[in-house]
């Protein structure tokens, strides 16, 4: 059994290290590419959203290097991801591929999911599966601290591209580093890197926040990296979601009945009190917490298509008029050009730059 | 008070359940018109342009009313069924339309939430109807008849007549050519205006339809337990359920109608045709409605499948002129 999972920003660098510290044997899938979305899109469904047609390119691209059993998460709805692995598999095995999907999901019951994770897991004792997987989650928290670090230094850096320089050679040394103790001192490594770059100290970049759907959040390719060109443009980013505090919160806080975030939910109360699937619920209270906290403007980001976002798309330009804060909404899907979404990127920061000086003359 | 209801999504399930809840409870209801050209375009022009073609005419139906009316209901219906949901759509649909429409109308929401469980329609109903009276008894009664007024309909349907405000004219009877399976949300099928007076063309064509009115909640439950998880939206179990059990009872052919944009259906309708293109050799159609689709382009295609089965009864041997079945399932395309 060769197993693999489907790319979502930094839980590749956890799930690695987790696979190899308990010797399961695992394929971690080649970045996503446009060649990833094209073998994806090519069997996915037509109307589909478009990380379902990214796992899919993913899975296609591990079948290669020989996986044979793929993983996947799932909520119970209402939103579509809750509903991938049945999916997934049902195309895979249809497009003449026999293998395994393995749904990590609660909604079955306790009993199965603990059957399904000893089926990857295999005779290995429990007593080290769980050590593995709590220092696994420690490994994606610190994996997003670290892009949190570099959000901080883009801006500020006196040569531009050197954080990004050391964080690609991060990325790459990731494939090439087993086992939970070396991933830790890469990370620890690549931290010390970015603490020796220069920085100007005088810089006072604006603040952008980025909203929306989780998986364009957090994915770099499919939001064009929309991070680093804000950064370039002279702007913190902030991300309002990560893939960390999601699983902390929905495997910790929510079995708990709690919020990790309680203000989020209140600030966004006016507009929404309740939950309808994905992340619409943090978007709106996130949105206005950035007003709140002096941010210059926040960009949305959503998979066209995408149910619960187009519930927040409809919410925000209240919440823009209400906060005096500009917001943008970018839908990306396969058919996305780069130049046009770089053009309306760099308008809206205009306008934010213009802004400001307006504000302080 | 006279209460606008627009006569879209959810009211082409509840509309008798809410209409004579309020109307026993000395409210006057003053419905929509049937969808239009001019309702869609309002629509159209008010609300998010990624949302599905029944969301828009929704705003459409509420624009509309705005102004003829002292308030306009707008149900919340998270979920229907115990631990089911709703599409996220139809969850957040108060806050869509108001954030998308400067109404001048006030909104009264009607929530429903079964979720949970424990608790069923009546308290919420009745909860929802505090605001009217005080009569607890009152509310129960209103329920009661309201909730009799429902079933009825859901009979109706369930016998193959058609909603009354389609016209009466159905079922035919005398001898069908064969039974075809019409799926789609009731809003889909129901609205003449968006799925170009489907039934009655059906009416007209010798077929017999099966829709998933027809089919009774147990049935289609007992057939969607085949899915290796747990279908949490509860249109989508009742479709996909509805689909098995057309594939079961060997209909002559499936049609799916869905409309641009729906989550559900990206989900259903593949899963649906892959399966029964899988298990059995009955055709399957899916035709995809959005607002720039005209009528005669969506008969001529039901034209075309419906003399293809009929070719097929008489003389075709299920042998593809191309050789080989053309479907992604088989790994053609």
């Amino acid at each position: 059994m060769v197993v693999t999972f489907p790319h979502m920003g930094n839980i590749y660098i956890a799930l690695k290290a987790f696979f190899d510290e308990l010797g399961i044997r695992s394929v971690t899938p080649p970045f996503c590419s446009n060649k990833t979305l094209e073998l994806g899109t090519r069997i996915s469904p037509e109307s589909i959203c478009l990380p379902l047609k990214l796992n899919l390119g993913n899975y296609l691209e591990s079948l290669q290097c020989g996986a044979d059993t793929f993983i996947i998460t799932g909520s119970c709805g209402p939103c579509r991801f809750g509903y991938y692995g049945v999916s997934e598999k049902e195309i895979l095995n249809d497009n003449g591929y026999p293998v395994d999907v393995v749904m990590l999901d609660p909604v079955s019951g306790m009993g199965l999911l603990y059957k399904r994770l000893r089926k990857i897991t295999g005779q290995k004792s429990i007593l080290k599966v769980i050590p593995a997987l709590k220092k696994a989650l420690n490994i994606a928290c610190l994996a997003d601290m670290l892009e949190k670090k570099i959000f901080y230094i883009r801006p500020r850096e006196v040569n531009t591209g050197s954080a990004d320089k050391a964080y690609g050679r991060f990325k790459k040394e990731v494939y090439r580093t087993h086992g939970i103790k070396n991933m830790l001192g890469l990370i620890a490594h690549t931290c010390d890197e970015l603490g020796t770059i220069p920085l100007d100290q005088t810089a006072k970049p604006m603040k952008i926040g980025i909203l929306g759907e989780i998986f364009t959040i957090i994915e770099p390719y499919t939001n064009l990296n929309i991070e680093q060109k804000l950064g370039r443009m002279g702007f913190e980013v902030h991300r309002s979601l990560n893939a960390s505090t999601w699983i902390t919160d929905k495997i910790f806080y929510r079995s708990l009945g709690f919020y990790k975030n309680p203000e989020v939910y209140s600030a966004a109360k006016p507009y929404l009190d309740r939950c309808i699937g994905g992340h619409t619920w943090e978007c709106i209270g996130h949105a206005v917490l950035y007003a709140q906290q002096g941010f210059a403007g926040a960009v949305e980001v959503l998979p066209f298509g995408c149910m619960p976002e187009i519930v927040s798309k409809s919410i925000l330009p209240q919440v823009c008029i209400d906060h005096k804060m500009p917001i943008l909404t970018l839908v990306v899907d396969e058919l996305t050009g780069e130049t046009g979404f770089d053009t309306r990127l760099e308008a809206f920061c205009d306008l934010l730059s213009y802004r400001r000086r307006k504000i302080n003359s | 008070m006279r209460i606008g209801m627009p006569f879209a999504l959810s009211s082409y399930t509840y509309y008798p359940l809410w209409k004579i809840f309020l109307e026993i409870l000395g409210q006057e209801v003053i419905p929509s018109e049937l969808t239009n050209k001019s309702i869609l375009d309002l629509g159209v022009k008010s609300c998010v342009d990624d949302a599905c073609l029944p969301i828009k005419i929704f705003h459409g139906h509420v624009l509309f009313l705005d102004g003829k009316a002292d308030t306009i209901l707008i149900p919340q219906i998270m979920s229907v069924q115990k631990k089911e949901y709703s599409c996220p759509l139809i969850c957040g649909l108060p806050e869509m339309v108001r954030y998308s429409i400067a109404l001048k109308t006030p909104v009264l929401e009607l929530k429903i939430n079964l979720y949970k469980g424990g608790e069923d329609i009546a308290h919420n109903m009745e909860t929802f109807g505090l605001q009217f009276t005080n009569n607890k008894k009152l509310l129960k009664h209103a329920f009661q008849f309201a909730y009799e007024a429902y079933v009825k309909q859901q009979k109706a349907l369930q016998k193959g007549f058609a909603p009354e405000w389609m016209g009466q004219n159905l079922p035919q009877n005398g001898s069908f050519f064969g039974t075809l399976g019409v799926l789609g949300h009731p809003y889909v099928l129901y609205d003449p205006f968006l799925s170009g007076h489907i039934i009655r063309y059906f009416a007209q064509t010798g077929f017999d339809m099966l829709t998933p009115e027809r089919i009774d909640e147990d049935t289609a439950s007992r057939y969607a337990k085949t899915l290796p998880k747990k279908m949490f939206w509860s249109a989508g179990r009742h479709l996909y359920g509805s689909a098995m059990h057309m594939a079961a009872k060997k209909v002559d052919g499936i049609l799916y109608i869905s409309s641009f944009g729906c989550g559900v259906d990206s989900i259903i309708a593949d899963l649906c045709e892959r399966i029964v293109r899988k298990s059995s050799k009955i055709p399957f159609l899916l035709l995809v409605l959005d607002e720039h689709t005209g009528e005669a382009g969506i008969k001529t295609r039901i034209e075309a499948f419906c003399d293809m089965i009929l070719w097929r009864q008489k003389n075709g041997r299920d042998v593809s002129p191309h050789g080989q079945y053309i479907h992604c399932a088989q790994g053609i395309l």
